[in-house]
């Protein structure tokens, strides 16, 4: 991240009222200066382990962002901090220009525009293909409204339209429990694009898929980059090399390299993380 | 769309035949039987029967209750003995009032305060002699303490066994609370000895079918109720709660109001079914409390199988029909029977009496199939929906 970035955050705070303050924390994404999500200096502990240690990274509206780094970098632990599920220590999250990420509950930030895919694909076991979209579907999240919820006719279209996308138009009555794993993971991703989210966080998407199913998930991501923000955590780096733009190296809980793919391979300090151990 | 779900295929034009089968027996065919046959007539239903039959009808009541929470919720209430006492208590109290003087000491007053030497009724009492605000507190007192206590659980993310283990405290320890003489309930006697309701005599076969009658038309209200929500997407969303709730909450969805809500109507059944109970046993006391109660609440359900309405209800029957006959049979083995046949569902029903009935039968229709070489047997959609989920929680391979 480049320092004139933080400068111009904190210009937006002092002048955009009482939300930037923090006391307001639902409200609209505001995209005006490009930046969907912007960490800065986030540290995370758990009994005395620094999982981020003053993490900082800012992600532009549309970007294909991927994230690397060996094992206990502190991916997921970026993840949780971003959907709410862990506090920071200390540092800043904020989506967009004014909501403050740290301050916001899981099912707050998720509707206000932040889907993620979890590294072991989470689904409804017991509800069908169907079912798992229709839940997902953006819509009033309220006790009293999905007591008489109806499905309308262009709510099924949507739910359609999205079956053929991910090829389960046949398995739409069938019980998410019985797929195969890609088709799992496929149709986690189908539950969050239902929700029509502005920032995706894609934990591990093509782990255990079949070539041939890594390969239409590549597809499908460089589809859905520009509608879409993505962020990529993935070890597969056949995978990374097809959908890389532009590449998050992160090593014991910060961020040490950040470019195109071929050039951070190049970096020595990258070369050593992964090589040296 | 052709429905795959265990609800729709056990609600389907069977299901409402069945339920149609259940009011005409309850409305129309127990009263003539009990009523207008005459006693020696081999279709005459003794007034013990009705009471026995009452009695279950309110149990099944609470285990509906019930398998709305865990069932479908998958929040296991070792409670749910205390929501069925306090809507038997609020009750209570009116029934203890319509006694009037004609207690053993022949003052307008219950006895257990005579005896205490009471000169007026404690604050609690205040409004004990209108029955519309004892049934009203039947359905505000069990729905807001589980309306609080659900809150404060729910909103610290109290799950599984820890929020079972709270529960079972607190009726324990209301159990203690409604032992002391000075709570107000009558101690460990609690109330006894009913005369009236509605200035009735409640001990009249008359009397007997119409609380008889309400029980059946509560219980079936309560089926109806709970197939409602469990269907809508209401309920969609408390299952998908109970087999993923991160995933819930990163949908955009807060688990804590809809498992608060869902807690907190089950409570309110459960204190509807108490205050029905209450007057056909003609007894309350803290017992009702007592930890060992709420898990035999549990059981009822868990023999049914969970999360099929309907089988919780078959549960509750079975078990109490079991009882019945084992505490005059063989009283002192009961509790052993109890505890095996716990065990023995779980390690080998896991979806209750429902759950086996559709196995045996998906097995029978997958038979003649399975003669053609090669094509994989179709699993009958229950033991599939239970395969998914077992799959899916990483519990071990179904039968």
């Amino acid at each position: 991240m480049t320092p004139s970035v933080a400068t111009s955050r904190t210009g937006d705070l002092a002048d955009s009222g009482p939300a930037a303050l923090g006391h307001v924390v639902t409200g609209e994404l505001d995209l005006s200066h490009r930046i969907i999500l912007y960490l800065d200096d986030i540290s995370v502990s758990f009994d005395g382990f620094k999982a981020l240690n003053k993490l900082s990274l800012s992600i532009d509206a549309g970007e294909l962002r991927c994230v690397i780094g060996p094992n206990g970098a502190g991916k997921t632990t970026m993840m949780d901090v971003v959907t709410g599920k862990t506090r920071p220590d200390s540092g800043k999250a904020f989506f967009g220009q004014t909501l403050d990420l740290t301050r916001m509950s899981e099912s707050g930030i998720a509707n206000a525009g932040i889907g993620r895919k979890f590294q072991k694909p989470t689904i409804f076991a017991d509800h069908t293909v169907f079912e798992n979209l229709e839940l997902a579907m953006k819509g009033d999240r309220r006790v009293r409204r999905t007591l008489f919820a109806k499905l309308a006719g262009d709510e099924r279209d949507r739910i359609d339209d999205m079956l053929r996308m991910i090829r389960l138009q046949d398995r739409a009555d069938r019980l998410a429990g019985l797929l195969s794993h890609g088709e799992k993971q496929w149709l986690e991703i189908a539950v969050l694009l239902m929700q029509q989210p502005k920032l995706l966080l894609l934990d591990e998407p093509v782990a255990g898929m079949t070539d041939d199913e890594t390969e239409r998930t590549a597809e499908l991501f460089l589809e859905l980059a520009g509608k879409h923000t993505l962020v990529v955590v993935e070890h597969d780096m056949a995978f990374i090399a097809k959908i890389a733009r532009k590449v998050t190296v992160l090593d014991e809980g910060h961020v040490i390299a950040e470019g195109p793919l071929d050039e951070v391979q190049q970096d020595p300090k990258v070369i050593e993380v992964y090589l040296g151990r | 769309m052709h429905d795959t779900t265990l609800l729709g295929r056990l609600y389907g034009p069977k299901g409402w035949t069945g339920f149609g089968i259940a009011a005409l027996a309850l409305f129309v065919l127990f009263p003539l039987a009990n009523l207008v046959v005459p006693e020696g007539s081999a279709f005459h239903v003794s007034d013990y029967t009705v009471t026995l039959i009452g009695k279950m009808l309110c149990y099944a009541m609470v285990a509906v209750a019930l398998d709305l929470v865990w069932g479908f919720g998958g929040i296991l209430s070792l409670g749910h003995g205390l929501f069925f006492a306090l809507g038997g208590y609020a009750l209570g109290m009116y029934l203890m009032r319509q006694i009037g003087a004609d207690g053993q000491y022949k003052v307008d007053m219950p006895d257990f305060m005579v005896f205490l030497d009471w000169k007026e009724f404690p604050w609690h009492w205040v409004l004990s002699n209108s029955f519309i605000a004892q049934a009203l507190l039947v359905v505000l007192v069990p729905g807001l303490l589980a309306f609080v206590f659900g809150y404060f659980a729910f909103r610290s993310r109290i799950k599984g066994v820890y929020f079972s283990i709270i529960t079972q405290a607190l009726t324990y320890a209301a159990m203690l609370l409604f032992f002391r003489n000075e709570t107000g309930f009558g101690g460990n006697n609690g109330f006894t000895d009913f005369k009236r309701i509605f200035g009735i005599p409640i001990a009249t076969p008359e009397t007997r079918m119409a609380l008889f009658v309400a029980s059946g038309a509560a219980l079936l209200g309560s089926i109806l109720l709970v197939r409602w929500l469990v269907t809508s997407r209401y309920g969609h969303v408390l299952t998908a709660i109970r087999d993923a709730e991160s995933r819930v909450m990163f949908c955009g969805y807060d688990p804590l109001w809809y498992k608060l809500f869902a807690w907190t109507l089950s409570a309110v059944l459960a204190g509807i079914a108490g205050a029905l109970y209450v007057p056909q046993v003609g007894i309350i006391n803290p017992s009702e409390m007592s930890p060992a109660n709420s898990i035999e609440m549990v059981i009822w359900v868990a023999v049914g199988g969970r999360g099929t309405i309907v089988g919780p209800v078959l549960g509750a029957f079975l078990v109490n029909g079991a009882k019945s006959v084992f505490t005059v049979w063989l009283p002192e083995y009961w509790l052993y029977v109890l505890g095996l046949l716990f065990v023995l569902v779980t390690l080998f029903m896991p979806e209750g009496v429902v759950g086996l009935a559709k196995r045996l039968r998906g097995r029978a229709r997958a038979k003649p199939k399975a003669a053609a070489p090669g094509a994989p047997a179709p699993a009958s959609p229950t033991t599939e929906r239970a395969a998914a989920v077992s799959a899916e929680r990483g519990v071990g391979k179904p039968a």
